[in-house]
């Protein structure tokens, strides 16, 4: 077949995995995402166990040792039909803590430790990058035995070059959808819907070429069934010790690998998912498993000898003249490939950018100044960097290690090395006194072990270790050999290293467990991970914060976003029956926020910013008692009476908001009364001192004479001012205000603004920030009145804005049919107790007169905003002072006339 | 002090799931003294089972298991909390913000 | 000798009437705006009488009125208050600091003259 044909079926079959993948990503979008998430795609997206080097090797490994092949799969049968005993467990945990990776459910579990989320990281990296070599290496194989005509030859020749496009590929596949968003939860519909497709591919091509052996080759069971003890070798009888080793191995893997972790904990949404797969995914790796004996006795039969097992999959189809069949078990090895490598570096990439990138960024910043800037495209770029690095890794390994047979072998030593995760993650499930102390020194001497017994040893003589440490130990010491150490010489390598490796693992970690002595917060996560079903929510282990809503609210825009950000503070805060934007900083909130935040960056981190943020101890030996008392059967009785004792306080809470703005109404009608007294009197007294002066009319010169009268009549303008503003929001409270709506550019009326407003305080350069595109908008409504908001605004900013480098950011945004305007400048902002009042009539904050007004600005341009059919709001948290306008695009006539609801403050005349 | 005969199973039905539930759990060691089962039938020389015949005794294991596995799931899966209806829909719309941010 | 009259009061226009009126009448009139530096003065060199606003920047007409009973040389000063607020509560709290008399604005400035004549004398 030609090269170029094979080019383009590939290119075809890449093609239509974007489609889905896309598709599957807006139905998510738009929330029609129910069949996405079903139990089936949830089971298919599981085959991401089965590599090319199931796809290719288990014919491979089938006609080289028989049976044994079966034990990859067997094992991770054994978990899922035991599923209750360990997944069930695993997938809730993950599920109730927004786990985002296996380094992360270490790290969460041990006290959200980073040292432990960082070793299981790097445990990872080691294990994956050959394992992705391995499948670029098939992929290459492949295009070699397949593309025979000359163009190909060539090119196909070069095995490299292919790997590079084909990893370059996979790199951007990935970033497209996986790194999309940084959501909640990390899952991605469009990667696990994608793969479903692959799985189902490679399992019909692999049963297809299967049934084409029995039943087209041989003629029949019966006939596979002679053939197959007609071929049967010495080696092909069951070796007890790696039969065992390899059933446990491989149940321990579909646990511990990242990938798999990846599709079983982090992309589940459902325990239910999990109870169909518990029987589904073993059926499915059964029917891969079925033909895999029969294609291997047939290959053995029908090939010339000295063909490679590895390729009978491909060969064999093709050596009988059947190309359409090659063809599809061509794509089913590329779908095997594909979806491993896609799925373990957005696995890895997620680890690396969480335990190892954010956390050094986050103590770099400590440093300096905490300051806003979103902290989302950091992360994300960070992931996309890192997916690239991955694939890097691997690609570098194939060239080095020269897609010699050496990779073969390597499936199986990935397994040894993430199987060191499994004493540390059966210790999180079932253990409560297992401690970090103990997790990491074993998860240490396990990884070292691995390295130098296994790992190492793996690349040849020669390479990494040399042949004379191979044969006489390290430093020459025999019981140090890295295939016999401490003189352990019965057992394959394989099993020798995994054999020592766990016990030492294992052991190390018991001790370090009993010896040590956690943290309180170490206490509160394991009373949490592993009595998971007996509570029915989350433990507390926020008490006494010392933090104010408006210090977590720009940390939560940092990473969360900004409007995302300010909308979770604002449900909280309506959770808790208050308005605004800041919540009371209740323990719940800081779980919640603690919650939210970690779906985005990891536990660790999570907990390391809130900690940063909140400062003082965060756990008690009251909250441990607290855990530890939570036994299962008053666990009900005390929910109930939580919810009826939140939803108490919760109404506790409205009814003393509504009576503190009573009183707060009583208060500020009195001080109203007092103030129009004040300001009304003031300009009266010099009015009548001066005309009293005047009509007695003795001893004054003229000049005098005219001083007076210029006194009495700048008082009148004066008085008149002060009525003309009352009567002005008089009307506007009443909604009796004639509006007089038109088109008008926005740019325009900002630029008008900005003009007038600088004769206030005119020796004061402000720098203004603004951004032209989204203010080139044509809106409806009354521009005048509109322009006097804004002028407002800018105007209080000059006088209040104390900053020596004074500055005012203006942005504007639409979002449905409104338009948002932020003014911000850099200065002190508005004191959080004088927030709620600044839209009141006569508060000014500073009780000088340099305000030169009577306090009725801000009050004015609520109410015009209300008319517009908008609104202004003081936005906390944002530097310096912030006020959010919004009007809508377009003002109906009906909209104007209606007055907005929830208005607490009515007109006191 | 005998309590008397009829009450003692009053919650049959839940007394059935929990042993079921046990029975989930041994199942995967009783899958796992079956798989190890060849191992006793020596493994080398001439008396050693044919590999046909250990790979139909195998496969035959593995679906048995399945099939159990499914007849547990379909009982256990009405134990399992009800999928959260409550979980709102995740907002999405990102799109409309970056640019706005200047 | 004249009689020597302290105004504080913060609003120009104000200040300027009470000083025509009264040095028409042959008093002497310093005026201050600010309570602070009034209070330094009096301290050194205490008046016959003092007029004082309830709404001042800063210290208020009432804290002025406290740290002058608080001195001796000043514990007896005549104290004539003036008030735009016009509420009962502002009189019931001059009254207890101890002011001598209290009157709102706007004044007649017969009253005035009056007030001063009968608490400074000529």
């Amino acid at each position: 077949m030609s090269f170029n044909l094979l080019v383009l079926t590939c290119i075809a079959y890449v093609i239509l995995l974007f489609a889905v993948a896309s598709a599957a990503e807006r139905s998510a979008a738009e929330g029609r995402a129910k069949w996405l998430r079903s139990p089936l795609i949830y089971t298919l997206s599981l085959s991401v166990y089965c590599t090319a080097w199931t796809f290719y090797g288990a014919v491979g490994y089938a006609a080289r040792s028989g049976l044994e092949f079966m034990t990859i799969y067997l094992g991770p049968t054994l978990v899922f039909v035991g599923w209750w005993v360990i997944l069930r467990k695993l997938v809730r945990i993950g599920r109730e803590n927004r786990v985002t990776s296996i380094a992360d459910m270490i790290s969460a579990r041990y006290g959200k430790s980073n040292l432990l989320g960082v070793i299981v990281t790097l445990l990872c990296i080691s294990a994956g990058t050959p394992y992705i070599a391995l499948q670029l290496q098939s992929i290459a194989q492949s295009f070699t035995v397949f593309a025979t005509d000359s163009v190909g030859t060539g090119l196909a020749a070069d095995r490299n070059f292919i790997a590079f496009w084909v990893a370059a590929g996979l790199a951007l596949f990935t970033i497209a959808f996986g790194t999309r968003n940084l959501d909640v939860n990390e899952q991605h519909p469009g990667v696990v819907t994608a793969i479903a497709v692959e799985a189902v591919v490679k399992l019909l091509a692999l049963i297809a070429v299967g049934v084409f052996a029995v039943w087209f080759v041989a003629s029949g069971p019966a006939d596979i069934l002679a053939r197959i003890d007609a071929q049967a070798l010495p080696e092909w009888h069951i070796q007890p010790g790696r039969w065992t080793g390899l059933i446990l191995l491989s149940a321990i893997a579909i646990i511990c690998l990242p990938r798999m972790f990846q599709v079983t904990v982090v992309e589940n949404t459902d325990d239910q998912h999990l109870a169909t797969a518990s029987w589904a995914f073993p059926l499915y790796l059964f029917l891969i498993s079925l033909f895999v004996l029969p294609i291997a006795v047939v290959g053995l039969e029908v090939m010339p000898t000295g063909t490679n097992p590895d390729m009978f999959v491909l060969t064999l189809p093709l050596h009988l003249g059947q190309d359409g069949l090659a063809l599809l078990s061509f794509l089913g090895g590329f779908s095997a490939a594909t979806s491993m490598v896609i799925v373990a570096s957005l696995a890895l990439a997620t680890m690396v950018s969480n335990h190892i990138v954010v956390p050094l960024w986050l103590k770099a910043r400590a440093v300096q100044n905490l300051d806003t800037g979103d902290m989302r495209v950091l992360v994300l770029s960070v992931r996309r960097l890192s997916i690239v690095l991955v694939l890097c890794f691997g690609y570098i390994y194939y060239v080095i290690s020269g897609g010699s047979a050496a990779l073969a072998a390597i499936g199986l030593i990935a397994f040894v090395g993430v199987a060191q995760i499994m004493p540390a993650l059966l210790g999180a499930l079932f253990w409560r006194g297992a401690s970090r102390t103990g997790a990491a020194i074993g998860l240490t001497i396990g990884s070292l072990l691995w390295f130098y017994t296994l790992f190492l040893p793996s690349f040849g003589p020669d390479v990494i270790l040399s042949a004379r440490v191979m044969e006489q130990g390290l430093f020459g010491l025999s019981w140090l050999r890295p295939y016999s150490l401490f003189g352990l010489t019965a057992l394959d390598p394989l099993l020798h290293s995994l054999f020592w490796s766990l016990l030492l693992n294992a052991l190390a970690f018991c001790v370090g467990s009993f010896v040590s002595f956690p943290s309180p917060i170490e206490r509160v996560q394991g009373a949490l991970f592993v009595d998971i079903f007996d509570r029915p929510g989350p433990a507390r282990s926020w008490t006494h914060p010392a933090a104010e809503a408006e210090d977590l609210l720009p940390m939560a825009q940092r990473i969360l976003g900004q409007s995302e950000g300010q909308s979770f503070f604002r449900v909280q805060a309506e959770l808790q029956g208050k308005q605004g934007y800041l919540p009371d900083i209740t323990p719940e909130f800081l779980e919640a926020l603690e919650l939210k935040l970690s779906g985005s960056v990891g536990a660790a981190t999570a907990h390391a910013m809130l900690a940063q943020t909140v400062g003082t101890a965060v756990v008690s030996v009251e909250d441990l008692m607290a855990v530890a008392s939570e036994t299962a059967q008053i666990m009900e009785y005390s929910a109930q009476l939580e919810a009826k004792s939140e939803e108490l306080s919760r109404t506790a809470r409205k009814l003393r908001d509504a009576n503190e703005m009573l009183q707060k109404l009583s208060v500020q009608k009195d001080a109203f009364l007092s103030q129009i007294s004040h300001e009304l009197r003031t300009p009266m007294t010099s009015i009548r001192a001066f005309s009293e002066i005047l009509m007695d009319g003795e001893g004054m010169s003229d000049e005098e004479q005219h001083h007076f009268a210029q006194i009495i009549h700048d008082e009148s303008i004066r008085l008149t001012r002060l009525l003309d503003d009352l009567l002005d929001l008089s009307v506007l409270e009443h909604g009796q205000v004639q509006l007089n709506i038109g088109p008008a550019l926005l740019r325009d009326l900002i630029d008008k603004s900005i003009t007038a407003s600088n004769s206030v305080q005119a020796e004061r350069k402000f720098r203004f920030t603004r951004s032209r595109d989204p203010e080139t908008i044509e809106i409806v409504t009354d521009a005048g009145r509109l322009t006097q908001v804004f002028i407002n605004i800018l105007s209080n900013a000059r006088k209040y804005c104390i900053s020596d480098d004074p500055q005012m950011k203006i942005s504007v945004r639409r979002r449905d049919g409104m338009i948002e305007v932020d003014f911000t400048d850099n200065g002190e902002g508005i004191p959080r107790d004088k927030q709620a009042l600044i839209f009141e009539k006569f508060s000014r904050l500073t009780d000088s007169m340099q305000a030169g007004g009577a306090g009725l600005g801000l009050a004015i341009c609520r109410e015009i905003m209300h008319n517009l059919g908008g609104d202004i709001t003081y936005v906390p948290g944002q530097g310096g002072a912030c006020f959010r306008v919004s009007f809508p695009l377009e003002l109906s006539p009906r909209e104007a006339s209606q007055k907005p609801l929830g208005k607490e403050t009515e007109a006191v005349e | 002090m005998k309590p008397p005969r009829s009450s003692q199973f009053v919650a049959r039905e839940s007394y059935r799931i929990r042993r079921l539930m046990d029975a989930a759990r041994f199942l995967p060691v009783f899958g796992l003294m079956l798989l190890l089962l060849p191992l006793m039938r020596g493994t080398s020389g001439p008396e050693a089972p044919p590999t046909a015949a250990e790979s139909v005794y195998l496969f035959s294991v593995w679906i048995g298991l399945v099939l159990v596995a499914f007849l547990m799931s379909l009982v256990l899966r009405r134990t399992l909390d009800p999928p959260k209806s409550a979980q709102p829909p995740l907002p999405q719309k990102r799109e409309a913000l970056p640019e706005a941010e200047d | 000798m004249e009689k020597r009259i302290l105004v504080i009061e913060d609003e120009p226009n104000i200040s300027e009437a009470l000083r025509f009126i009264l040095s028409r009448n042959g008093w002497q009139v310093d005026v201050s705006a600010d309570g602070h530096a009034a209070i330094e003065t009096m301290r050194k060199d205490p008046p016959d009488l003092l007029i004082l606003d309830v709404m001042l920047p800063g210290l208020s007409g009432f804290d002025v009125l406290r740290s002058v009973r608080e001195v001796e040389c000043t514990r007896d000063l005549p104290v004539l208050m003036l008030t735009a607020k016009g509420q009962g509560a502002d009189r019931a709290e001059a009254e207890r600091l101890g002011v001598t008399r209290f009157m709102t604005k706007p004044f007649a400035n017969a009253e005035v003259i009056a007030a001063v004549q009968d608490l400074a004398g000529t």
